[in-house]
């Protein structure tokens, strides 16, 4: 009983630690695409933001630092990509990818110039990460036997992990309760609507991009100064493109798309843990087969049980004011 | 006359100088790494070359070249182009120059190559390979002598033979140490993308630890940093690879499977200097000091007397034949 509690336990630890950068980019991306916006950048922008952070803190010596440093460097990247499509209507899956190209490669030759360590940043020691922290009572709770366990793997993760617990319902309630998210709704279905009711549509998808900004510089922030101890080339492996699949997953609405990072990190928990176990049926399953799960899911998923993703109306086209 | 014969002498004197100055360029003495993916600082190692092509600089006072691979495209444009700017000697490190350096070294017959952790059949190609399984064999044992709970674990980076190798020798010696002690195994990834994942390495490394795990062997490049870092972070023990990684976290890291890359490069240096480099297939195992396991002011606390002597002594028997560790590449599977 107790055995299973803990694997329980432990994956569920494992599928929130992994869920998290995710989490952030997905609603990242969230805020881009509904505005009308596709975010293939998601990818580049939490690499730059990674490198930002982990630079900054290493310099600096405080991880707080290195946050702001992620922040404005994935907001910056997002303004690029504003640029490209709502000032120049560019092609939005082109500038995206364009983003992603510039930070494989930049991110890895700055941190060489500055660091010369081979592409990588200097390892991040104590106090330059954010450490994980307890939460009120957890002392208290550790005497009670089964409540005790399940609030010890609720307490002693870092900041980051509750601040992509906390924007969820934040970003649901910014999107379906407040002015803004009903324009950015609005902007993303019918920007010429929008426009006659005398909204600035570039003005407005510009502020998605701003929030997108913000939410990949905390995914990159915990990837590389949370999660992980330093910036490592191509840290993010695939990860953007993960979110947003799982964005395109979970319809363009927070909670589903939560639930959707939830299950692709758990697939990733689970792999980890069934790597040369022995299953009852099948016997020894091959590693390839078993790293090759969360993608089978994901396509089994979207293939079969989704329904269909209805995409924001307006998304990919870039807004051209009729003269 | 007179100057017209004078002028032939000097025709002849000035042909020997230039002879001579030619002759004295052929013998110029240019030694090249090319270092792979990773990187020379990668702490792991690339870096253990990059430490033996700066111990020969310092000794010999001869200046190298080198070259770091950042793409796999770009492996054999870098060997090649080292090559055509006349190195005397070449190191192409790691199995995946292999390909490329069978393509390259044909093309320059007079140049030596030395590959390391690959075999390439050439006249001109010294292939240089280590007895892994040895080294983690030893690194085992101390594994399983300091686990508590007689659990412990390996995270491997690329599935490769290889890896699988360090992997069949760690099992063997904590099976050695303790018949009883369960050997939990990850890989990270079936692809190069799996040397430089970190947080992919922790997690693994995390997912050890809640089965019980109390030490896990890293063998994964850059990933096993995160490896480190995981068990740094859970207040548990790690064994780090390649380099001396001892000092990334003292008082964490148990100890480190040490690769002696840095010698062998050294070594290759040294012979092409003085002439007595020959090509062909060159393993070096414990008795060779090719492989080893370092022991540290930073990791000296973490391990016992008792525990030393017992790694001394199955040292001393590997070396003697006593003990033979199974290669997971030479018997394509592995005893446990």
């Amino acid at each position: 009983m107790s055995d299973w509690l803990l694997l329980i336990l432990t994956m569920i630890d494992a599928t929130v630690r992994v869920a998290t950068p995710l989490v952030l980019a997905a609603l990242a991306g969230l805020f881009s695409e509904r505005s009308g916006i596709v975010d293939v950048g998601l990818e580049g922008k939490m690499l730059g933001a990674a490198f930002a952070a982990a630079a900054v803190a290493y310099v600096t010596g405080s991880p707080w630092l290195g946050l702001v440093a992620a922040i404005a460097a994935a907001t910056a990247l997002a303004m690029v990509h504003g640029l490209a499509c709502i000032t120049f209507n560019g092609n939005q899956v082109v500038s995206g990818m364009a983003l992603n190209i510039l930070m494989a490669g930049l991110a890895p030759t700055l941190a060489f110039a500055w660091f010369s360590q081979g592409g990588q940043t200097p390892l991040l020691g104590p106090g330059r990460r954010f450490e994980p922290i307890a939460l009120p009572f957890a002392d208290a709770f550790a005497q009670i036997p089964v409540l005790g366990e399940i609030y010890g793997r609720i307490t002693g993760h870092n900041i980051l992990v509750y601040a992509a617990a906390v924007s969820v319902p934040l970003v649901a309630w910014v999107i379906y309760r407040t002015r803004f998210g009903l324009r950015l709704r609005a902007v993303g279905e019918n920007p010429s609507a929008v426009d006659t009711a005398g909204i600035f549509v570039g003005a407005l998808r510009y502020r998605a991009l701003l929030c997108n900004g913000l939410l990949c510089g905390l995914a990159g922030a915990y990837l590389s100064t949370a999660h992980g101890a330093g910036f490592v080339r191509d840290m993010t492996a695939g990860k953007g493109y993960l979110a947003l699949a799982a964005l395109i997953f979970g319809k363009w609405k927070p909670l589903p798309t939560l639930l959707a990072c939830l299950l692709f990190a758990f697939t990733d928990a689970l792999q980890a843990r069934l790597q040369g176990v022995s299953l009852p049926v099948l016997g020894q399953v091959p590693v390839q087969a078993i790293q090759a799960l969360p993608y089978l899911l994901t396509v089994l998923l979207l293939a079969g049980f989704v329904g269909r993703a209805m995409a924001p109306r307006a998304i990919g086209i870039p807004y051209v004011k009729e003269r | 006359m007179i100057t017209r014969r004078h002028c032939a002498v000097t025709a002849l004197l000035a042909a020997g100088v230039l002879a001579q100055g030619q002759w004295a360029a052929a013998q110029e003495f240019v030694p090249a790494v090319v270092f792979d993916m990773g990187g020379k600082f990668d702490k792991s190692f690339n870096e253990a070359a990059y430490n033996g092509a700066e111990k020969f600089k310092k000794d010999s006072g001869i200046a190298y070249r080198d070259f770091e691979v950042t793409n796999e495209a770009q492996r054999e444009q870098a060997l090649r182009n080292t090559a055509r700017r006349g190195a005397s000697i070449i190191i192409a490190m790691g199995f995946a120059q292999a390909t490329p350096l069978l393509t390259v070294a044909k093309e320059f017959p007079t140049i030596k190559f030395t590959i390391i952790d690959a075999e390439v059949d050439l006249p001109n190609v010294q292939s240089v390979k280590f007895k892994e399984e040895e080294g983690s064999y030893l690194v085992g044992m101390l594994a399983a002598l300091s686990s508590k709970t007689g659990k412990v674990g390996f995270v491997g980076g690329m599935d490769i033979p290889l890896i699988r190798a360090f992997a069949c020798g760690y099992g063997q010696g904590a099976k050695a140490v303790n018949a009883k002690v369960e050997v939990f195994q990850n890989m990270t990834g079936t692809t190069p993308a799996a040397w430089n994942d970190p947080t992919k390495g922790g997690e693994l490394a995390r997912s050890q630890f809640d089965r019980g795990a109390d030490v896990v062997y890293a063998a994964a490049g850059a990933t096993g940093l995160g490896v480190l870092q995981a068990a740094k972070d859970l207040g548990k023990l790690s064994i780090g690879v390649d380099s001396n990684q001892n000092h990334l976290h003292p008082g964490s890291v148990l100890t480190s499977m040490t690769k002696r890359v840095d010698v062998a490069v050294y070594d290759a240096f040294k012979t092409a200097k003085d002439g007595s480099w020959k090509p062909g297939l060159k393993v070096l195992g414990l008795a060779e000091q090719g492989v080893g396991w370092a022991l540290d002011d930073n990791n000296r606390k973490l391990v016992s007397a008792d525990a030393e002597a017992k790694l001394k002594a199955a040292e001393a028997d590997i070396k003697a034949g006593k003990i033979k560790v199974v290669d997971y590449r030479a018997a394509n599977s592995c005893p446990n």
